[in-house]
């Protein structure tokens, strides 16, 4: 099967196993020219949507496969049939040559396939050791498997770098820990297919670099492994091949050797992307946002921000870079009214409370505020709302949508179907659940509500956060339109990229203090990661108050 | 994809759980050597065979409406008020006072000010649960249970010390004056010309009934209140981001849901009864809680379900009138409805859902069209199955801090391996 792509060179659908790429993959043992996973035209709907069309695929063994796609292509549907959690409409699944049926997860995990899901599936209060065994104790009484299980988790921790103290709870463990968690539970059960979907999204970037070592490792060990991701770096430094899906097919698979991350763009967009924002330089005006001495003490008693002074301008997007956890959630939710904290902060010139009345988001959206939450799926929908439902989610008392105690249903539906229309949100449908629509498409259902809002001050946490290239285009686009129209806009994000490339002015955050200010033009990524570090430099680049 | 059509939802499920309890039910008539058949048609005979069934059935209908919309709100804000049966004792004791303490020149003056007393009485005995749950996090499960038994032992101290006319032995109060009596659904029939029963007690209660169930609908899907008790709860993170306060809703939607609980003493206290009696409520605060979960919380679901309860009653109590089998068998029926319909709805649920989601999107043709369009049902989605706010629940991958983009991501979520914790009934 050849297509053309976009660029006009013929593309192979499937990877050529003697040709130079995979010789060259990793060295990985099982080499044979059976694939270990092979897709034929495999279809599935729902309703009205084409999830997956007639998607054929061949994956060799001993390499790391990517699949990229906009939001919304298909691929967590197409690795979910794989799993056994949909069964397809068409086609056939043969692993290792041999046609499989997989009604289930249970027969994925016979057939040697593994799963690490992007919200994890880890009982909370129980050990690693007890989750890895979970479903798979040997016999009636738990000692003996828990021994067995102590010994291979030894090894495998050795063998690659997944090391995780076994008899940790997992609620202790942060997120990175917990997905080696989920690798273990897979290899625990003799899986050499592993799937992961995007993985990294959660994962700060030293833990990020970790999980590729550790999925070196398991190629070199022969495991195929299947890579679902929004971000081409990682697909160009740890792919052998990718295949590119659009709108429920799949384009093209080409040897990542042999493309770049323009063209793999455009493959999946349809059209060139801008890779970098494309802006002007800012023309800040009044400071809007006055932050002074803001203390934030989370509820365990540990203080997360520690002495906060920043001002944020009128027409200006100020970056708050730096490794998660360093305070930056915090920020943004105390400016959105969500915690609680003492200090002061004016708002064009009028204090806003930071506990009591008044220190709520409804009282901050009053005063001109709108806020896109870092975690979209606990605060900024209802996932079990419909997407009309969630636009109107904090402006709920908008008189535009209704007067006195009853809502304008009508209204605000007709406001949302205009919202989906303006952002491109699909399917374009407003009374779909919010639960129903791809990760990206659930962001642009929040941030046509907070951008739209015009506010005087935009909160905006992890953008692009399992967003794709084509949205997060888009989405840089629109923060920008808005820095223009003389918004102040304080972004936080963990990619360096996106705070590089967005801000007019960088905040560096450490241990709940600002380690100083840098301007975007003059500073480069090397000194940044020094400030994240905790690292100070004596000699600021650009002295960052006005 | 909603994990099944909304029709298997709200039809299919409570069909398949009622089948499972009648055939259960079946089984021990059978047992006890008495034949299934027979009862079943004489229940179908005395509940729903003549106006005087109907009668008393809609009649325990009717209590059965306030008490399930009482919980049914409360689930929307994840609340679970199995205090129903002490705010309805409560409700009673307004009732009483209303009744007995204003020479009422008319019933239905009587009537407006009774339910109005009701209502506030069983807000009131709602509130201090309500203020510990909002303010210490005291669960309400707990601590209205704890009121059933004060709300208990406060009515008869009150009817044996303070209500209970001079030298009468039964702790109750007086008879309620006649211009307080409530017109039966005879009264209101006849002039219709439609003969009904005189000596049923079903009563104009009912209309205020079924007006409160649509007043429910209208509360929960066309108001701001609604809309942010539902959204607290389905996610408390949410509603802090939203800028609802969770105090204000818990306090609203447990002062709502006691309120109505009270209203329910209108029809036995006012309407049947004519005075305040111990014991009155007879559980039916409790079978409020089965006729919410099997109307799925919803005012409408309420409203059938509550009328298949009042039939239970109502054919159970023929059945122990005219037949052998024991009263307390009965009981053993409605508990096995009870049983189906509300613990064990997940017994039902998951094979089904895994059978929905085997066939899920098989493109628009056959069963599977369904399954498609059913995303679309948001518009009323069901209330969230109350839990214990403290507790994380193990394994529930909505509960997870990570935040990820997608919910499509998890088609996991009811993976039999990691059972999804939200969908396991409170009890
Ligand atoms: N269970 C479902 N019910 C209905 N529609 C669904 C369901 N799961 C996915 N879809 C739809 O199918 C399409 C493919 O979704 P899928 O989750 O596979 O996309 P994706 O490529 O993983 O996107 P993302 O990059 O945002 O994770 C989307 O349009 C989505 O709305
Ligand atoms: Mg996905």
């Amino acid at each position: 099967m050849t297509r053309n792509d976009p660029t006009g060179r013929p593309v192979t659908a499937a990877p050529d196993t003697s040709g130079p790429a995979h010789a060259g993959a990793g060295g990985g043992v099982g080499h044979d020219s059976v694939p270990a996973i092979e897709l034929r035209g495999i279809s599935k709907a729902f309703g009205p949507v084409q999830a997956n069309r007639d998607i054929s695929l061949k994956v060799m063994p001993g390499t790391i496969h990517g699949i990229i796609g906009e939001n919304g292509a298909g691929k967590s549907t197409l690795m979910s049939i794989l799993y056994g959690f949909y069964k397809a409409d068409a086609g056939e699944i043969l692993i290792r040559g041999k046609r499989v049926e997989i009604p289930d997860s249970q027969a994925a995990i016979a057939a040697g396939i593994g799963m690490v899901f992007q919200h994890f599936k880890l009982v909370q209060n129980f050990t690693v050791l007890e989750n890895v065994i979970l479903g798979v104790e040997s016999g009636r009484l738990l000692k003996p498997s828990k021994a067995k299980a102590r010994g291979l988790l030894k090894q495998l921790a050795e063998e690659y770098e997944l090391h995780v103290d076994p008899d940790t709870l997992i609620e202790e463990l942060n997120v990175g820990h917990q997905q080696r968690v989920e690798i273990l539970k897979a290899l625990y059960r003799e899986a050499d297919i592993l799937i992961l979907d995007e993985p990294t999204g959660v994962l700060t970037p030293p833990e990020a670099d970790h999980l590729f070592r550790i999925l070196e490792g398991l190629r070199r060990e022969g495991k195929t492994i299947i890579l679902i991701t929004h971000k081409l770096r990682e697909i160009m430094e740890i792919t052998d091949t990718v295949s590119v899906m659009r709108r429920g097919e799949m384009t093209a698979t080409l040897p990542t050797a042999d493309t770049s991350p323009e063209e793999l763009a455009e493959l999946m967009v349809g059209r060139k992307v801008l890779l970098r924002v494309d802006k002007h330089p800012a023309r800040p005006g009044p400071v809007v946002l006055s932050v002074e001495g803001l203390r934030v003490t989370d509820d365990k008693g540990v203080e997360r921000l520690r002495g906060i002074d920043l001002d944020i301008r009128a027409g200006e997007i100020l970056g708050i870079a730096g490794v998660a956890g360093n305070g930056q959630s915090e920020l943004l939710r105390v400016l959105g009214g969500i915690a609680k904290g003492r200090g002061r902060v004016t708002m064009n010139g009028t204090p806003l409370p930071l506990e009591g009345a008044g220190a709520d988001g409804r009282s901050r959206r009053a005063a001109g505020i709108a806020h896109v939450p870092e975690d979209r799926q606990h605060e900024g929908l209802i996932m079990d709302f419909s997407a009309w439902e969630n636009a109107a989610f904090g402006y709920h008392d908008d008189p535009r949508f209704g007067s006195g105690t009853l809502m304008d249903n009508r209204a605000i539906q007709d406001d949302t179907r205009a919202k989906i229309e303006r952002f491109d949100i699909r399917p374009a449908d407003p009374m779909l659940s919010a639960r129903n629509f791809s990760g990206g498409n659930q962001q642009k259902i929040v941030l046509a509500r907070e951008i739209e809002r015009n506010p005087d001050l935009l909160l905006i946490g992890q953008p692009t956060r399992g967003v794709d290239i084509g949205a997060i285009e888009f989405i840089h686009q629109q923060i920008v339109r808005l820095r223009d129209a003389g918004k102040a806009i304080l972004l936080v994000s963990v990619e360096l990229d996106e705070i590089m490339g967005l801000s007019d002015r960088i905040a560096v955050m450490f241990d709940g203090r600002i380690m100083g200010f840098r301007d975007p033009r003059i500073t480069d990524e090397k000194e940044l990661g020094l400030l994240m570090a905790g690292i100070a430099d004596p000699a600021p680049a650009t002295g960052g108050e006005g | 994809m909603d994990r099944m059509p909304k029709w298997a939802d709200v039809l299919l499920i409570p069909l398949i759980s009622l089948t499972l309890a009648a055939l259960l039910s079946a089984l021990v008539i059978l047992a006890i050597g008495e034949d299934p058949l027979a009862a079943v048609t004489m229940m179908v005979k005395g509940s729903l065979g003549s106006t005087y069934g109907w009668g008393y059935t809609l009649y325990y209908a009717t209590n059965f409406m306030f008490t399930g919309l009482a919980v049914a709100v409360a689930f929307h804000a994840r609340l679970f008020n199995i205090g129903g049966e002490g705010q309805a004792v409560l409700g009673g004791l307004g009732v009483a006072i209303v009744a007995l303490s204003v020479p009422w020149p008319h019933w239905s003056l009587a009537l407006a000010a009774a339910l109005v007393a009701a209502a506030l009485f069983g807000a009131g005995w709602a509130l201090i649960p309500a203020y510990l749950q909002a303010r210490r996090g005291s669960h309400v499960v707990i601590t209205t249970i704890m009121f059933n038994f004060i709300a208990a032992s406060l009515l008869n101290y009150i009817l044996v010390n303070i209500m209970r006319p001079t030298g009468q032995m039964e702790p109750a109060t007086a008879k309620f004056p006649k211009a307080t009596h409530l017109p039966t659904l005879h009264d209101l029939l006849a002039p219709l010309g439609i003969p009904f029963s005189k000596a049923a007690p079903v009563n104009i209660t009912l209309l205020i009934a079924v007006a409160a169930c649509i007043l429910v609908w209208v509360l929960l899907w066309r108001t701001r209140a609604g809309y942010e008790i539902r959204a607290y709860g389905h996610s408390e993170p949410g509603a802090l981001y939203a800028g609802i306060s969770p105090f204000r809703i818990t306090m609203l939607a447990m002062l709502l849901s006691g309120g109505l609980a009270g209203m329910m003493a209108v029809n036995n206290v006012m309407g049947e009864a004519e005075r305040l009696v111990l014991n009155a409520v007879e559980g039916a605060g409790f079978i409020g809680i089965a006729v919410a979960l099997m109307g799925r919380s919803h005012p409408f679901g309420v409203f059938l379900a509550a009328i298949l309860f009042g039939f239970l009653y109502q054919g159970g109590a023929e059945l122990a009138l005219w037949t052998n089998i024991p009263r307390e068998l009965i009981v053993v029926i409605q508990a096995l409805v009870i049983l189906f319909t509300g613990a064990l709805d997940n017994m039902v649920r998951m094979p089904l859902e895994r059978l929905f989601r085997r066939r899920a999107g098989g493109g628009a043709r056959g069963g599977a069209g369904g399954a498609g369009s059913s995303g679309s049902g948001g518009a009323e989605s069901t209330a969230p199955k109350p839990h214990t706010r403290t507790t994380p629940i193990p394994g529930a991958p909505a509960d997870e801090p990570a935040a990820g983009p997608t919910a499509a991501d998890s088609p996991a979520a009811s993976d039999p391996a990691t059972p999804d914790g939200r969908r396991h009934p409170p009890v």
